[in-house]
């Protein structure tokens, strides 16, 4: 980041600065904020029938493995 | 086969639903893409389908799990080569040269800087900072020391805040359309 650049960004905040601003602080807590809402953002997808499907087809199939084995 | 066994299985499926989601946020976390992190997880699934006698039934699923999807992963990867995204190079380099325009962080450009971290810088800080493992545990996925995973999740953090400019103030700044009025006022 350029001097100039620098100048205006701490020009820009200053008109922020009446209230405290605990994340000037803790820089790492909006990196850490941002990794869990990319993150929980999938997860919250929840599960693809896809996958479901996958472990029918395996129970299913282990399951005629096993009934096979038996007789 | 036994009632006891019928409940391990049992046991086994309703544990591995249950870390379905989380190791598919990590799976798109490495890939950087859906239907390759899909791919991925389903390959995850066959897997620890076919190893579960492997498994000691009351440990740490999650944990056995992410180590065979991450296995996987860079076997996978040493096979093919890695493939070229130009759209997120190209995305990383437009974004990480103004991220003071834009007062807070977008998801999107997060995940592009994501991308652009060395895979064990990204995968430490996944694992420790989102997917929610201890330290140690961390170490065990990526079979490496604890030492050197904080050392990796620390140099992630510098990298991705350097990326993205943020210093701590980006969290508080204004709207993308209040910024340009702002600047404007300051004649830049």
């Amino acid at each position: 980041m350029s001097d100039d650049e620098t100048r205006k960004k701490d020009k820009m905040t200053s008109l922020h600065s009446n209230n405290p601003r605990p994340g000037a602080m803790q820089p790492n807590a909006s990196i850490s904020r941002k990794l869990r809402e990319f993150y929980d953002a999938v997860q919250e997808e929840g599960i693809p029938d896809r996958f479901l499907e996958l472990l029918e087809r395996l129970e299913e199939a282990e399951k005629n493995a096993k009934s096979v084995k038996m007789k | 086969m036994t009632i006891k066994d019928e409940d391990v299985d049992r046991a086994f499926k309703r544990d591995l639903l249950a870390a379905l989601p989380n190791l598919r946020a990590f799976a798109v976390s490495l890939t950087g893409r859906h239907d390759k992190a899909d791919d991925l997880v389903q390959d995850t699934i066959m897997k620890a389908w076919a190893n579960q006698k492997s498994f000691t039934a009351g440990t740490n699923m999650r944990a056995w799990l992410f180590t065979i999807l991450r296995n996987e992963f860079y076997s996978q990867m040493r096979k093919r080569g890695r493939e070229v995204q130009d759209t997120d190079g190209l995305f990383s380099e437009r974004f990480a040269v103004h991220p003071e325009q834009y007062g807070r962080l977008d998801l999107q450009d997060f995940r592009k800087a994501l991308d652009t971290l060395p895979d064990d810088q990204r995968e430490a800080i996944i694992l420790v900072g989102a997917a929610g493992f201890a330290y140690e545990e961390a170490a065990t996925i990526c079979g490496c020391a604890v030492g050197t995973i904080k050392s990796r999740v620390s140099r992630a953090r510098t990298r991705l805040q350097e990326l993205l400019g943020v210093s701590g103030e980006g969290d508080f700044g204004p709207d993308p359309g209040d910024a340009a009025i702002t600047a404007r006022a300051f004649g830049s």
